[in-house]
């Protein structure tokens, strides 16, 4: 009899175990209908905020998938005019000052972008996770007043930026407000906190994320989409670095 | 009195030879050990100081706390004027700014797409007003493998290992890419004027040397530097000079509420070569007593074999009626006498190796591939003046201290015993 309800209860978590897996995954899916599309385009504001002064760097940006991405800054006039280019797992930059293409590489990519809070790194992570996480619904939390899945994930993977994730899902749009990025030792790396979420062509979209680094002075970096366009269509030369001297 | 146990030492051989041995080989032992330690020493403090800490240092308090990553963001602001009262403070002194930051040196091929890159460590100097002594202080000039120093702005040194490492020639360009002061992307090209090795691995690896102008467009640090570095008169390095310019500074200057006000610190303070200088200061010490200690014990020993020797000299001389007292002081000046004669031998003998190491010195750079503190490729002696009477000291002493020790002997010897123990 006891054997019995041992095994009766070990199924129950078995059960239990994935149904919250499969939450986790559909969790994932309902925020990729949100936060994917074919292709985008938008002009963006990031603002440093350093140790001394903020910066304000404006730019526009065309995006197909996760493998291309093309974004031109235009202000300020130090900046303007400066190009890069990520295909694949490749970066370039283009510097209109020296008329040169320079591939982005090695410990390069661990390196700030533009003194923001953001590394190279970040900005070329291909942002399907589930193929490199195992992720883990733990719960709800308040988030701004918004009730949020709380999900963990958990590296499967040696080639990731970052061991541990931790997501806060709004449960009712499926756009993520928080994320907490830690390493393997478990120290808190980055924090990313997403607001001004508004409806764009039907689907649901944080336009101001604002990144911080735990490891570096300075009050953050807020990165604000001041306009958005999905799955337009962007030429294919774009992605090229021909398009890089244009 | 002298002139009789000197010519005793002298022709009786056989009671001073082995002691003079003795005597000289360790004076001769700590000459060269205390000249080459004080020229290896020296060589670091003098690198380290002419390359990145100078004799004092000046940083904004947070540069300081982050140093080891060069944080230009951090750096210090209206430096002329800042310059400008050091030299007013301390004209006695030598002031320079200095920029050092990191990035990627990109060479480019002939598509001016990317051939080759690598990660550099680079170093703005004041490389086009001579009267800086920059060029003087980081021996470029001995440095310089092939081309030239930079005479004009866009031009550059690279290190000849990244040279060779990544094909560049003198007159190629390459691209510097990195961060500004602001955090900003900076480009610029630069034209390779020649190519350095300092002898010094870690300036060896990835180093890039340009001139404070060019710098200073390229991080977008218009009137601003990561460091002022100050020299003491005549370039020597004086702990207690160096204390007294920070203390100064630093109570008129710096203020600790705030992180960008500027902060003095003292060679001793950086590059822990505080540790460095106090092992300078102590290993002559250590080392005179070692010697003295040791050769004392060695000495003891000789002598009690020489006193055994003398049994019967002193025996007879005892019964002759020389009081105890007078052949113990006479064996003491024997001692010195024969000290003095060994400390003599050993410093000529030691200041001759000594001399040859300055001038020929080791070569240690196949075993430093991979050490990344500023530390020179040769170990070389220095002979000071300090060499030419501090081997006296554990020679002297030690021959007095083994004679004294083995001479107690003589007090035990009993005077009624005396003709028994001749056999008279």
């Amino acid at each position: 009899m006891r054997n019995v309800k041992s095994i009766v209860f070990s199924c129950f978590m078995a059960m239990a175990t994935v149904v919250y897996a499969q939450d986790a995954k559909t969790i994932f899916a309902k925020v990729d209908q949100n936060m994917a599309s074919k292709n985008r385009i938008f002009e963006s504001t990031m603002i440093v905020h350093g140790k001394r002064a903020s910066r304000t760097m404006t730019a526009r940006s065309y995006s197909v998938g996760e493998q291309k991405s093309f974004t031109e800054y235009l202000s300020p006039v130090r900046e303007q005019g400066t190009k890069m280019l990520k295909v694949g797992n490749q970066l370039w930059i283009y510097s209109p000052s020296t008329d040169r293409t320079i591939l982005i590489s090695g410990q390069m990519l661990r390196q700030s972008v533009m003194g923001s809070d953001l590394s190279y790194e970040d900005m070329m992570e291909d942002s399907k996770l589930t193929d490199k996480y195992q992720a883990e619904n733990t719960g709800t939390e308040v988030i701004d007043g918004r009730k949020c899945y709380v999900l963990v994930l958990t590296a499967v993977t040696t080639d990731v930026n970052y061991f541990k994730r931790k997501s806060w899902i709004d449960t009712e749009r499926f756009v993520p407000l928080k994320e907490e990025l830690y390493a393997k030792s478990g120290q808190l790396l980055k924090c990313t906190t997403l607001s001004g979420v508004k409806q764009v062509q039907g689907r649901w979209f944080p336009t101001i994320i604002m990144y911080k680094d735990m490891l570096k002075a300075g009050d953050g970096t807020e990165f604000r989409m001041t306009s958005i366009l999905f799955d337009q269509v962007i030429p294919d030369y774009i992605f090229s670095k021909a398009a890089l001297k244009k | 009195m002298i002139k009789f146990l000197f010519l005793g030492i002298l022709r009786d051989k056989s009671r001073s030879l082995l002691p003079i041995i003795i005597v000289s080989v360790g004076v001769f032992l700590t000459v060269v050990l205390i000249g080459w330690m004080n020229g290896i020493f020296g060589d670091i403090i003098d690198i380290n100081a002419n390359f990145t800490t100078g004799h004092v240092k000046v940083m904004t308090r947070s540069y300081a706390d982050n140093e080891n990553q060069l944080p230009n963001d951090l750096a210090l602001m209206d430096v002329k004027n800042l310059t400008d009262t050091l030299r007013n403070e301390h004209p006695e002194m030598t002031w320079v700014q200095r920029i050092r930051f990191g990035g990627l040196i990109d060479v480019p091929d002939s598509k001016g797409d990317t051939r080759s890159q690598g990660q550099a460590i680079g170093t703005a100097l004041d490389l086009f007003h001579p009267e800086s002594g920059e060029v003087e202080r980081m021996n470029i000039r001995k440095a310089l493998l092939k081309g030239t120093i930079p005479v004009k702005p866009g031009e550059a040194l690279i290190s000849d290992e990244f040279a060779t490492r990544y094909h560049v020639a003198v007159g190629d360009s390459f691209t510097y890419f990195g961060t500004t002061m602001n955090g900003s992307m900076a480009f610029k090209t630069f034209i390779v004027s020649g190519t350095v090795r300092f002898g010094t691995s870690i300036m060896d690896r990835g180093a890039m040397i340009i001139d404070l102008t060019d710098a200073r467009i390229a991080l977008d640090m218009d009137d601003a530097a990561g460091e002022i570095l100050g020299f003491l008169p005549e370039n020597v390095y004086d702990e207690k000079q160096a204390e007294v310019v920070e203390t100064a500074f630093n109570a008129k200057h710096s203020n600790p509420n705030d992180e960008f006000s500027p902060e003095m610190f003292r060679l001793s303070q950086l590059n822990s070569m505080g540790q460095y200088i106090a092992i300078v200061n102590n290993m002559s010490f250590i080392m005179v007593f070692v010697f003295v200690l040791g050769m004392a014990v060695v000495l003891w020993n000789t002598g009690l074999l020489g006193g055994l020797r003398r049994y019967n000299e002193y025996g007879l001389r005892l019964a002759l009626g020389e009081e105890k007292k007078h052949i113990y002081r006479s064996s003491l000046m024997e001692a010195v006498l024969i000290g003095f004669l060994g400390s003599f031998l050993g410093t000529v003998l030691g200041l001759i190796v000594v001399y040859t190491l300055q001038y020929h010195p080791l070569d240690i750079s196949s075993m430093t591939g991979k050490v990344t503190m500023l530390m020179p490729q040769t170990y070389r002696a220095i002979v000071s003046p300090s060499l030419f009477y501090i081997g006296y000291l554990p020679g002297l002493a030690a021959m007095v201290l083994g004679s004294a020790l083995a001479g107690r002997a003589i007090y035990k010897r009993k005077t009624a015993e005396l003709f028994k123990e001749l056999e008279v």
